[in-house]
């Protein structure tokens, strides 16, 4: 069977595929649907949906329309998500691979500091490395980079640490492959499968981290994210309570399609472990 | 004895870590852009001059980098955190006043989720090529992707606004004057949202991992064997498959609980709960970065007591554990 049927078998994953597809649309088409800045006050304040063309979705508290901040948003939660996770790809991997590969004091040292991080409460670190950093793209990406690679090394440390010792291995250090060449293009390429679906979870959770950030203030103050909206609408939820609600929505449908094609990558690159579910 | 010793090796180790992160905290100041000591006050140029030289000398910041760190650790360890400089309370009293609400929120959460979860997980173990078992994951899923503070945010306009059934806001009915049993209620109505929306997620966690854990018990031989015996079904689940569950479950839910702390600040900040969550968001707006710090300090050294009770629950419920040890 083919990658693709075996992803199309999970109907849940097709249905993530197909909403976070509409988002990632979203994102492209929002600087020509709305070439506006976001930030701009283009209307009366408190606008219900609904109630004027051009604005779907209302105006905030300011007389910014909310459909033109959630198009602008997605572009901010994807773009966030994809280079955090990135980013923590790059410090989880070679830990775990070097932890996993070599074993012994380094594999205890590397351990000892993942624990360490993995002990640390994830968003209260990620809430005080933003405020000391202030407020930036760079510094929420590096912050959620910072708290959600541990889980990234222990998998790697796990996957190597169970295929150092194959035949294939003591092959290529018999025809005298560096420990690097044995690593990088013996190893880490039969480790790739689970890295890629913990990596598609691993951006569902950076979105939500984000979102989490700028609901407590702690966004870019540069760019609109949903976060930002449902904190900036938070004091008056009791008056409008259509700001909170479509940002949340936005968050809520982005996180959980990116959980189901999760799933279903890894139903269609671990085939045999899926079926005995 | 096995018992106290091992008390005594995770107090060891729950002193080490708490030490790193009061290096690291001291790192976090050095490594801010700006002056130090105007990051200790707060917002750079918010303090006045004397009170920078002040701070600088209280922390010895004029002096090599080794003093400054013995300064701030020790200081630490004798429970001193500092100043609020924008409360003009020490950070040790602050947290002390608003950590028994933060326990009382993340406490009740955690027994909720897990119970509920706990539940929900052996329902879907059990109704595992059923409709009502995919329905049960995918509400699980659904719980999973939502954020915690937008849930949060909805209940109040769900439950408080528009059914008026129950508190948004606070711990208590201030001015209302409640003793007693009355007090009691009146707490735990202005409970119920709070330590619901947080229990949401967590619940959907307990009952991913309780599933998987059930199917993998109930692929054991001892299973094969109650089943060879002729026992019903849902005794099996209960007595064999459950209990040998549990066990993971309890490992995991420790590990877990410790994320806990950090849904309270998102759900203490929308429900205006005084406690050292919501003193976060307070101390983030202000820019009291010294409080902030103390806060998040606290915050770890939850989660690590948090961590030893679960080993000890675990060490109590498998009694290979201590064969182990001893």
């Amino acid at each position: 069977m083919s990658f693709f049927a075996r992803f199309a078998q999970n109907r849940g994953a097709l249905v993530g595929l197909i909403i976070l597809l509409l988002i990632i649309a979203m994102a492209i088409l929002a600087p020509l649907l709305f070439p506006e800045s976001p930030w701009r006050m283009v209307q009366r304040p408190f606008l219900p949906p609904l109630s004027q063309d051009g604005f779907p979705l209302g105006t905030d508290t300011m007389g910014r329309n909310v459909a033109s901040g959630l198009m602008h948003g997605a572009w901010v939660s994807l773009l966030i998500g994809l280079v955090s996770t990135s980013v923590a790809l790059l410090i989880g991997v070679p830990l775990g691979a070097i932890a996993g590969y070599y074993g012994g004091i380094i594999d205890d040292i590397l351990m000892r500091f993942t624990e360490f991080f993995q002990t640390i409460p994830n968003f209260a670190l990620a809430i005080v490395l933003v405020a000391i950093m202030q407020p930036s793209i760079t510094s929420i990406v590096l912050a959620i980079a910072i708290v959600s690679w541990p889980p990234v090394a222990r998998l790697v440390r796990a996957e190597f640490m169970s295929l150092r010792n194959r035949e294939y291995v003591e092959a290529a250090r018999l025809v005298g492959q560096s420990n690097s060449t044995i690593i990088l293009r013996q190893i880490l390429p039969n480790t790739l499968s689970p890295i890629i679906v913990l990596a598609s979870l691993m951006v569902a959770t950076a979105i939500l981290l984000e979102s989490a950030l700028s609901f407590l203030g702690l966004g870019d103050p540069n760019v609109m994210s949903w976060g930002y909206m449902i904190g900036a609408a938070r004091t008056v939820i009791r008056q409008a309570w259509w700001l909170s609600f479509f940002p949340g929505v936005a968050i809520l449908l982005t996180v959980l399609a990116l959980n189901l094609v999760g799933e279903g990558l890894d139903d269609a690159l671990n085939p045999k472990l899926s079926r005995e579910r | 004895m096995v018992y106290a010793r091992l008390i005594l090796m995770r107090l060891f180790k729950a002193v080490i870590v708490l030490f790193l992160i009061v290096i690291f905290n001291f790192l976090l100041i050095q490594l801010a852009p700006g002056d130090p000591a105007a990051i200790l006050a707060g917002e750079a140029g918010a303090a006045d001059q004397e009170f920078l030289n002040q701070l600088r000398e209280r922390f010895g910041l004029d002096q090599p980098m080794y003093v400054q760190l013995w300064h701030y650790v020790s200081g630490i360890a004798m429970l001193d955190f500092g100043y609020s400089y924008r409360l003009g309370v020490p950070v040790f009293d602050l947290i002390m006043d608003r950590l028994p609400a933060t326990l009382l929120l993340t406490g009740t959460a955690f027994v909720l989720s897990l119970v509920l979860g706990i539940v929900a997980g052996s329902m879907a173990a059990a109704r595992v090529k059923k409709p009502s078992g995919s329905l049960i994951m995918a509400l699980a899923l659904v719980f999973y992707a939502t954020p915690l503070f937008w849930v949060a945010l909805m209940s109040v306009v769900v439950f408080s606004v528009y059914l008026g059934w129950l508190p948004a806001y606070g711990l208590y009915t201030v001015g209302a004057g409640h003793t007693g049993f009355a007090l009691v209620l009146d707490v735990a109505k202005h409970l119920v949202l709070p330590a619901t929306t947080l229990a949401l997620f967590f619940m959907a966690i307990y009952t991913r991992m309780t599933r998987t854990s059930m199917l993998d018990a109930a692929q054991q031989d001892y299973v094969k064997t109650a089943r060879a015996k002729g026992l019903k079904p849902s005794i099996i689940q209960r007595r064999h498959v459950l209990r040998n569950a549990l066990l993971p479950i309890i490992t995991l839910a420790g590990l877990q609980a410790g994320q806990m702390v950090g849904g309270a600040i998102l759900t203490e900040t929308v429900f205006a709960w005084p406690g050292i969550g919501r003193l976060m968001f307070e101390a983030l707006q202000q820019r009291d970065y010294n409080l902030l710090l103390g806060i998040f300090f606290f915050s770890a050294a939850l989660v690590i007591v948090f961590n030893i009770i679960t080993d000890l629950v675990y060490s109590l419920a498998d009694p290979r554990i201590k064969k182990g040890a001893a």
